[in-house]
């Protein structure tokens, strides 16, 4: 029985492994560098929270996205034309279906529906689309004249990386 | 802007925001005093909660008039205690020797946490009341919290000091009340004498609204722990331990930028510019105060009620009850003076 139970083992292993791949795709090669986006320059290190110390980043917000399946948020701040400040969040959750259940979860009042991901939408100042198994949210510190196109722009980035990777 | 007012703001920036970042110095022990007034002290009458505002506050964009910002503290805080001038108010709420902890609300960022502006204001008017720098502590949760914020991590002795308590440390021994059980910061129960509690006007999507007590959160190392049942009671529970209770004097909302839906992270799109502050000594008072607010812009906005939305901030009823007496939500028990 000793082979059955190796081979239990190994099935297990090979299991976690796979399931650990679905991790293979780097969140944080989804972030663009400095420069790569015309005006927009990351100005801090890209943090990141697993799901059990999410509350570090967001305590209050946290439960929400725990109970959607959230695996690991990576957040980084930017600069566009040493101007606008933002923030960049990116939530990679275990399902899709996690994905939409926030973003379907969030008021769309005063939005206006943009063609990123499988769906997204624009407030102005900030901007949240999902794709696969990523939750997207990009906010501007300020609502100066330019700052939704600047995200728009910001986010066509981020999604077409999350599309290059292939969905989750 | 006078000169006296100038040569303040750049020894508190010269010592908060432009010094060195030194961290692992030794921290002050001994500083607790028993007859510490409670922060619902007074309260025996009505609850006085003082609304100021000003439209004008911001200047062109999005960044406040810091003068603006001074004279709406000036008056809150004068009608608040009664007096005929800023100095004299602030003696009232800190005693000469204290330390006085400043405990801001970092934990969005900078769009929707305490205003830079704001402290700076409230250092300035300390130290004219006999307040010195090396007796001001500015601190939050996290150093990464208070950098998100605006505010420069510092720890020289001699100057206003900030930092987070993931640098001072938790106490060893839980601290219990209720259905809490908590670690509380040792910049609390060892470095500060008195705090005044510097909350920001907001949604928050578990517990209804954060505003005065559920900034206490980030007084424990377990706040995460408490977020069941919309925060009830656990956020009136943590009110009530006794580092707590005995050491925070006056809440003074930063309500320059609150926001109605969405919270506590930062959401542009549900944030509005009430130009204002929130000041009372009852705590629960205020909690209410800003819960209505909150409730009559959803209904502007044509959003559920906190209630409709299963958000009711039932804590705060709890804080009232006959078990806590933090305060009282009992709007004919509460003086709300707009000036």
């Amino acid at each position: 029985m000793k082979w059955v139970r190796a081979a239990l083992v190994l099935a297990v292993l090979g299991s976690a492994l796979a399931c650990g791949s679905k991790l293979a795709v780097k969140p944080e090669t989804l972030f663009p560098a400095g420069n790569e986006v015309a005006g927009w320059n990351r100005t801090r290190e890209i943090r990141t929270f697993e799901a059990g110390n999410l509350w570090q980043y967001i305590d209050g917000d946290a439960e929400k996205y725990i109970k959607a399946g959230v695996q690991r948020t990576l957040t980084a701040d930017y600069r566009y034309q040493n101007r606008i400040d933002a923030v960049v969040d990116i939530h990679a959750m275990a399902t899709a279906e996690g994905a939409k259940k926030i973003f379907e979860s969030e008021s769309s009042v005063g939005s206006q529906a943009i063609q990123l991901g499988e769906a997204g939408r624009l407030y102005g100042a900030s901007l949240v689309f999902w794709r696969g198994s990523y939750l997207v949210r990009l906010v501007a510190y300020s609502d100066a004249p330019g700052t939704a196109n600047a995200l728009v722009e910001l986010a066509r980035h981020i999604d077409e990386r999350i599309r290059q990777q292939g969905i989750r | 802007m006078d000169d006296k007012r100038k040569s303040n703001r750049r020894e508190f920036l010269h010592g908060c925001f432009a010094g060195a970042l030194v961290l692992g110095e030794t921290w002050k022990n001994g500083l607790l005093r028993p007859d510490h007034a409670p922060m619902n002290a007074g309260a025996a009458a009505k609850s006085r909660v003082v609304i100021a505002r000003d439209p004008m506050l911001r200047e062109s964009g999005a960044s406040l008039d810091s003068g603006r910002l001074l004279k709406i503290l000036d008056r809150a805080v004068q009608s608040l205690y009664d007096r005929d001038s800023p100095a004299e108010a602030w003696r009232s709420v800190v005693r000469p020797g204290e330390v006085v902890g400043l405990k801001v609300n970092c934990l969005a960022g900078r769009g929707i946490s305490t205003n830079v502006a704001l402290v700076e204001a409230i250092c300035e008017r300390l130290q004219q009341a006999g307040v010195p720098q090396k007796n001001i502590v500015i601190w939050d949760r996290l150093n990464s919290d208070l950098e998100s914020a605006g505010f420069r991590i510092a720890t020289r002795p001699a100057a206003i000091r900030c930092f987070g308590n993931d640098a001072a440390g938790y106490e060893d021994e839980l601290a219990v009340y209720g259905q809490v059980g908590s670690l509380v910061s040792r910049t609390l129960t060892r470095t500060c004498d008195a705090v005044i509690n510097l909350p920001v006007l907001k949604d928050h999507g578990i517990a209804g609204v954060t505003i005065a007590l559920k900034n206490l959160f980030g007084a424990i190392h377990n706040p995460n722990k408490y977020h069941l049942n919309v925060g009830d009671p656990y956020i009136a529970d943590v009110n009530m331990l006794p580092a707590i209770r005995q050491k925070v004097r006056l809440t003074i909302c930063d309500a320059t930028t609150a926001q109605y839906e969405g919270g506590p992270s930062y959401m542009p799109q549900w944030a509005w510019p009430f130009n204002g502050l929130l000041v009372a000594r009852d705590p629960v008072a205020l909690d209410y105060t800003g819960w209505q607010i909150i409730e009559t812009k959803r209904a502007e906005k044509g959003l559920k009620s906190l209630q409709a939305a299963q958000r009711t901030p039932n804590y705060i009823a709890t804080a009232a009850d006959t078990r806590h007496r933090l305060g009282t939500n009992n709007p004919e028990q509460i003086e709300r003076v707009e000036v």
